[in-house]
């Protein structure tokens, strides 16, 4: 197993009368980014939380990079970076002071501290804001502190629990961009999130969970084929002209096209581009005139809404 | 390095950092310094002229004690708070994912408290012998009296740190101390003394903690005799030490 760098075998716990994870397994290769996705209350931050050695689990094991979150717990702590929900940063520090408090107490000698503070402070752009107390920071500059803060120990695995929450579009980008550099140098990543797209962009394996269990994992891709794969849809601009061009692309997909008033789609699986092509030159030998031609691949939030019945910003509990 | 050695420099950086904080908030030095300063004054020469105590020197030396063991209760409202904002804020699940030592977190803590405490203690002193209050039992009884408070504050630190990462709520925390803290300091021989009071409450007055290590700060303080509140005092101290550090830190490691 020594691919492998995390695991989680038949995780539960409950809360009192809250039972937050009821049977969890799963595993992350190493060097690889999970997405655990689930909306509001799914058990994400609980399951984060036990892998971070915060929470004990009520039963089942847990290892990181082979040691057990519970035994073990002094060597976990030694290999891993955790950014929690919430910003964990002392408000009256200036970016600099935190980050070189949370190398020191990562035994790092002062020196070696300050170097390693001054150079996370570049890599996160944060160097003309350095000197200025945390509490000034903007939500972005907040997140980016904040993550830096997580990799002052250089941990080999790192959980994120939702990155990105309450940042504006372009700081996410941002953000996204942060976390890809990170794992191109190597970092095994468990990131969760309620965004779908976020687990899209970043994650090669994802995995679904619904209150306290995963409903599905694979590839986004191969959550994105559950529910049915590409569709090839256009417009066209007469009912005349709508009958004709399902005649023309009656054979492309999955059984026949559907019309929808003017809008016509094509379920064609995972041949996507190569449908689309045939639907072109067939739509052309027909001398059919669309509109808004294009491949809609199934967005995850249609993969949520088909594995659980319910759409992912929906409280579950 | 050895174990040890870690959680003494993990201690030290922690409360280097709360230090810090203290520094730069306008309103923690406010709390420390002034509120202590106007208390003084307030007992000194507002509520002072109604109360007769029968001590060398009067009134204002029966108070000086009483306030500063007062304020050294009081200073650990700080304590519980911050703790109750560092859980809510994830500030705590930061550290504990760290390699840092388990001690580190709360004893970093509890000595920049102390150092708080010291600085709040000393003030009151200095305002204390600008307002007539003077000690009468020589050096080493007032370095005493003064140690004999921050042991008591430090105490106090350990029930209000118990009861912050309990709670783990700012408001919550700072009503449920005014709910345990008023009554302990104000019921007690640290203002007036407890013969003025009705005889169901001196019952409470004469046999809790506070008037025990009060009426020691006292004694060592103006040269008085010790009678039994010392190794009275030591029993309470002791106690709450050996009940709520081990609580403190065992609420600490469970807190989620
Ligand atoms: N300390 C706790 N005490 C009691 N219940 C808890 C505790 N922590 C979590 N829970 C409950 O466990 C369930 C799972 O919570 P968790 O925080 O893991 O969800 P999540 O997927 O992270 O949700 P969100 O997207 O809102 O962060 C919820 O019903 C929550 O109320
Ligand atoms: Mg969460």
């Amino acid at each position: 197993m020594s691919d492998v760098a995390v695991v989680l075998e038949g995780i539960t716990k409950s809360f009192g009368d809250v039972e937050a994870l009821r049977g969890v397994d799963l595993t992350v290769p190493r060097g690889s980014v999970l997405g655990v996705l689930g909306p509001n209350g799914a058990g994400k931050t609980t399951a984060v939380r036990i892998l971070a050695t915060l929470l004990r689990p009520t039963s089942g094991t847990a290892y990181v990079e082979g040691h057990d979150v519970v035994r073990d717990a002094a060597a976990v702590r030694r290999l891993i970076g955790l950014t929690g929900q919430a910003t964990a940063l002392v408000d009256e520090l200036t970016g600099r002071e935190n980050l070189v408090m949370v190398g020191r107490l990562h035994h790092l000698p002062k020196t070696e501290a300050e170097s390693r503070a001054a150079a996370l402070l570049e890599q996160f752009d944060l160097v003309d804001a350095a000197d200025r107390t945390a509490k000034t920071y903007s939500g972005g500059m907040r997140r980016r502190l904040d993550l830096a803060a997580s990799l002052v120990g250089q941990p080999k695995v790192l959980f994120l629990d939702e990155p990105t929450t309450g940042l504006d579009p372009r700081s996410r980008i941002a953000m996204w961009d942060v976390i890809r550099d990170l794992v191109r140098e190597g970092t095994t990543l468990l990131l969760t999130t309620q965004y779908l797209d976020e687990a899209d962009e970043l994650a090669d394996n994802i995995v679904v969970f619904d209150r306290g269990k995963v409903i599905a994992e694979g590839t986004s891709d191969a959550l994105k084929d559950r529910v049915g794969g590409d569709v090839v849809a256009f417009s066209v601009a007469s009912a005349a002209a709508a009958t004709q061009a399902v005649d023309a692309v009656a054979n492309v997909g999955d059984g026949a096209p559907v019309v929808s008033g003017l809008d016509v789609s094509v379920a064609v699986g995972s041949r996507g581009s190569e449908a689309l092509l045939d639907v072109v030159r067939r739509l052309d030998a027909a001398k059919v005139t669309v509109t808004g031609l294009g491949i809609r691949r199934p967005s995850l939030d249609d993969v949520f809404l088909a594995l659980t019945g319910h759409v992912a910003e929906e409280e579950s509990a | 390095m050895s174990e040890l050695t870690w959680a003494v420099a993990d201690t030290w950086v922690m409360a280097k950092r709360n230090l810090t904080v203290w520094l730069r908030v306008p309103a923690y030095l406010v709390f420390t310094v002034v509120q202590p300063t106007i208390f003084t004054l307030l007992f000194r020469y507002v509520f002072g002229g109604a109360i007769h105590a029968d001590v060398p020197g009067g009134y204002v030396n029966y108070l000086l004690p009483g306030i500063i063991g007062q304020t050294a209760a009081f200073a650990s409202f700080a304590t519980a708070i911050s703790l109750a904002v560092e859980v809510q804020k994830g500030v705590i699940d930061r550290m504990r994912a760290m390699p840092m030592a388990r001690s580190a977190f709360l004893g970093g803590r509890l000595l920049a408290d102390v150092v708080r405490m010291t600085i709040t203690i000393l003030v009151i002193v200095g305002v204390g012998y600008a307002v007539g209050f003077r000690f009468h039992g020589g050096f080493g009884r007032a370095v005493a009296m003064v140690a004999l408070a921050i042991v008591l504050g430090a105490a106090v630190c350990c029930i209000s740190a118990t009861i912050g990462l309990w709670l783990k709520d700012e408001e919550s925390t700072q009503a449920f101390g005014m709910i345990w803290m008023f009554p302990l300091t104000f019921v007690s021989s640290a203002f007036v003394p407890v013969s003025s009071m009705p005889g169901w409450l001196q019952a409470f007055a004469v046999n809790q903690p506070i008037t025990h290590v009060v009426n020691a700060m006292r004694a060592l303080a103006l040269g008085l005799p010790l009678h039994d509140d010392l190794w009275l005092s030591a029993v309470w101290l002791t106690g709450i030490f050996v009940v709520f550090a081990p609580l403190a830190v065992r609420v600490y490691k469970r807190v989620s």
